[in-house]
């Protein structure tokens, strides 16, 4: 298969807590593999995320968190999306999120959820496929 | 022309090659130390025994930094626990207490970790989650309700605004008749580690730096039990790093402290014995052994050669563990308990002072009580049914183990020496030296995961038989609805000229360079509440932003 599309993705911690280890890897890895990756840093906040995420064009926003305020915020950046209407940017996240409340966000429009011990090349891939969820 | 003999180990490694199972390649620790199939008398051929180890509680205290270790006194179990509010961490303290741990280590949530009140808008969603939400001296007084901390010791993690919540502590302390000498216990205040590896950083460096001294003075002059700073590998090792890395940093990070104090007028040997450090113990067995016994004979070296320290407190490096978090896997989760298990053995055999056991479902939320008490219950077994603790240092003498502990002090060396061309540990920070090492480290293990080189049972290997779902511990909305009324109930309740006051007070000191333990104390005694002190802080000090790298 001929790999056409060059995505452009956002990565982002988005709360208050600074584990990085993972968005910086995944952030890599997704660079290696060919997409251009926008890594925001730490302590973003939905608005600032939704913000850099549409002045950039991005294709997708993923956001880590290890905090365990995932159910207050990556909601918070939906419905900001959606009043920008900019609901054709897809959101995926990771980090330290219990399965139910990675259910629940994929019903409220969360594309995919991966956590701890997820493969690099199963993000890769993800990306690579147009965001398409397991 | 003489005829070499061959060696008795020349013949063993022809055998070795020749047999029927072709040996593996190559072996390396988990940090990518080569290891040997075999190590022999030759490993260790310029060896003394004297220089390298000496007797426990004996320079350079390679085994152990008191004469009987285990056999005296056991390792002290402390688990770190904090969740919900002040009063739900209390009644679960009190369980710890009862059921055998010897002292309380506080899990902060990140709201009060990063300065904010829990009625900051920044604070939503993050109320009570990972930790205990701690905004003013009231919520501290229900912490402690009904625990006499003259009884136990205390261990605090946290870091930027650490020197408020010793004060806080100090306090609860005054209001159960107690002077601040006869309390004890470990606040983190590690601020160095947090621009390198955990990121909870606020200030900028310098300023922050001022802050952990005047903690330290603070401690040396008033507080004998006290442990001001507890320089920590943990973070870094868990945001990735190797294990020589983790021990490099954090004793180059211990060694920037001890130049800090001194610059500030402390004689080396007021300050040094009560440094304590903490490391993480990671999953490859005798890498973490070697690491725990090379950072002792590194310390003592360090501080009785380079820093001219003569109390032989200075040169002990007493150290708590943490098994590691980043080992655990959300794939079958039980398992996470057999590797918790090793690491804790690892940590025993490397002589640590205390220990904390993760619970298996860590990766997934904060533990449920069961799976606490099954981490407990780990630790017990360790100390009571395996026989470890009966022989001090019973590792030692082993051709491998000395020659790792060698390998892992030579590579904390040459760190040392890379720092130092760098203009030492804040331009290392700077320039994002730190950053990079433990960020390249970080990836490099994932590629050998990806790869297969490297097996995790059940992520890569072994994928099959998932148990069922395991419970999980749930923070309801309630109670940052709940921590978020009574804040904003205290700061109508209370007398805010003096919170004012006190205030302008704090800033006047900020600005000038006296301690600022007198004026912090003054404000958390009048129910000043954290967030209004670190804003009135960050107004003198500004905040710090890192450069982005990955």
């Amino acid at each position: 298969m001929v790999q056409t599309k060059h995505y452009r993705v956002l990565t982002a911690k988005v709360g208050l807590d600074g584990h990085d280890r993972g968005v910086k890897v995944v952030s890599r890895a997704l660079r290696d593999a060919g997409v251009e990756v926008i890594y925001a840093g730490l302590r973003q906040t939905p608005e600032m995320v939704v913000e850099a995420g549409i002045q950039e064009d991005v294709d997708a926003i993923g956001v880590s968190l290890h905090s365990g305020a995932h159910m207050t915020l990556i909601p918070r950046i939906l419905e900001l999306l959606k009043e920008r209407n900019a609901s054709d940017i897809v959101v995926f996240g990771g980090g330290i999120i219990p399965k139910d409340d990675a259910d629940e966000l994929k019903k409220m429009g969360v594309v995919e959820i991966f956590g701890p011990g997820t493969s690099l090349q199963t993000i890769i891939d993800f990306v690579n496929s147009g965001f398409k969820a397991r | 022309m003489a005829v070499r003999r061959k060696t008795a180990y020349e013949e063993w490694a022809t055998r070795y090659r020749a047999g029927k199972r072709a040996p593996k390649e190559s072996a390396t620790t988990i940090s990518g130390v080569p290891i040997e199939p075999l190590y022999t008398p030759e490993d260790l051929a310029d060896w003394n025994y004297n220089e390298k180890l000496g007797f426990p509680g004996e320079f350079p205290y390679t085994r152990g930094v008191y004469p009987s270790m285990y056999r005296g006194q056991l390792w002290t179990i402390r688990q770190f626990a904090g969740y919900g509010t002040a009063a739900e961490t209390n009644r679960r303290y009190k369980f710890l207490l009862s059921q055998g741990q010897a002292g309380l280590s506080v899990a902060f949530d990140m709201p009060t970790l990063m300065g904010y009140d829990s009625d900051d808008a920044l604070s939503q969603g993050e109320v009570g989650h990972c930790g205990v939400a701690i905004d003013s001296l009231e919520d501290m007084e229900t912490l402690f309700d009904g625990i006499r901390l003259d009884e136990i010791t205390t261990s605090m993690t946290i870091n930027s605004p650490a020197a408020i919540l010793y004060a806080m502590y100090i306090a609860v302390g005054e209001k159960e008749g107690l002077s601040a000498s006869q309390l004890g216990g470990t606040l983190q205040n590690d601020i160095l580690k947090e621009y390198i590896a955990q990121k909870e950083y606020i200030f900028p460096p310098e300023p922050s730096m001022r802050l952990v001294v005047d903690t330290i003075v603070f401690a040396a002059r008033n507080m004998p039990r006290w442990n001001a700073v507890s320089i920590s590998g943990y973070h870094i090792r868990e945001a990735g790093s190797t294990a020589i890395q983790e021990l490099a940093f954090t004793l180059a990070d211990g060694m920037a402290y001890v130049e800090a104090s001194i610059k500030a007028g402390l004689k080396v040997d007021e300050f040094a014995p009560r440094l304590s450090f903490f490391f993480d113990s990671h999953i490859d067995f005798f890498e973490e052994i070697a690491k725990f016994r090379a950072a002792r004979r590194l310390w003592a070296r360090l501080m009785r050669e380079k820093y001219g320290a003569k109390d032989p407190k200075s040169w002990m490096l007493r150290f708590h563990t943490q098994t590691a978090g980043v080992s655990l896997t959300r794939q079958q989760v039980e398992n996470n308990i057999s590797r918790t298990a090793y690491e804790a053995m690892a940590a025993v055999l490397g002589g640590t002072n205390s220990l904390h056991t993760n619970s298996m479902d860590e990766v997934l939320a904060l533990p449920t009580e069961r799976a606490a008490q099954i981490a407990l219950r780990t630790q017990q077994v360790l100390a009571h049914e395996t026989g470890v603790a009966n022989t001090i240092d019973p590792l030692a003498g082993s051709y491998f183990i000395e020659r790792l502990t060698d390998e892992m002090e030579r590579g904390a060396q040459q760190y040392f020496d890379q720092i130092d061309e760098q203009g030492g540990v804040l331009r290392c920070i700077e320039n994002g030296f730190f950053q990079r090492e433990i960020a390249d480290a970080a990836f490099e293990f994932e590629r050998k995961l990806e790869a297969n080189e490297r097996i995790i049972v059940g992520v890569n290997a072994y994928q099959e038989g998932e148990g069922a779902p395991v419970p999980t511990l749930r923070i309801g909305p309630e109670t940052e609805a709940a921590q978020v009324s009574r804040v904003k109930a205290l700061k109508a309740r209370r007398d805010n000229t003096s919170v004012h006051n006190r205030l302008d007070e704090l800033k006047t000191v900020a600005r000038g360079t006296d301690n600022l333990m007198p004026p912090l104390l003054n404000c958390v005694r009048a129910y000043v509440t954290e967030g209004e002190i670190m804003a009135a802080l960050k107004e003198v000090f500004g905040v710090y932003r890192e450069p982005i790298l990955f």
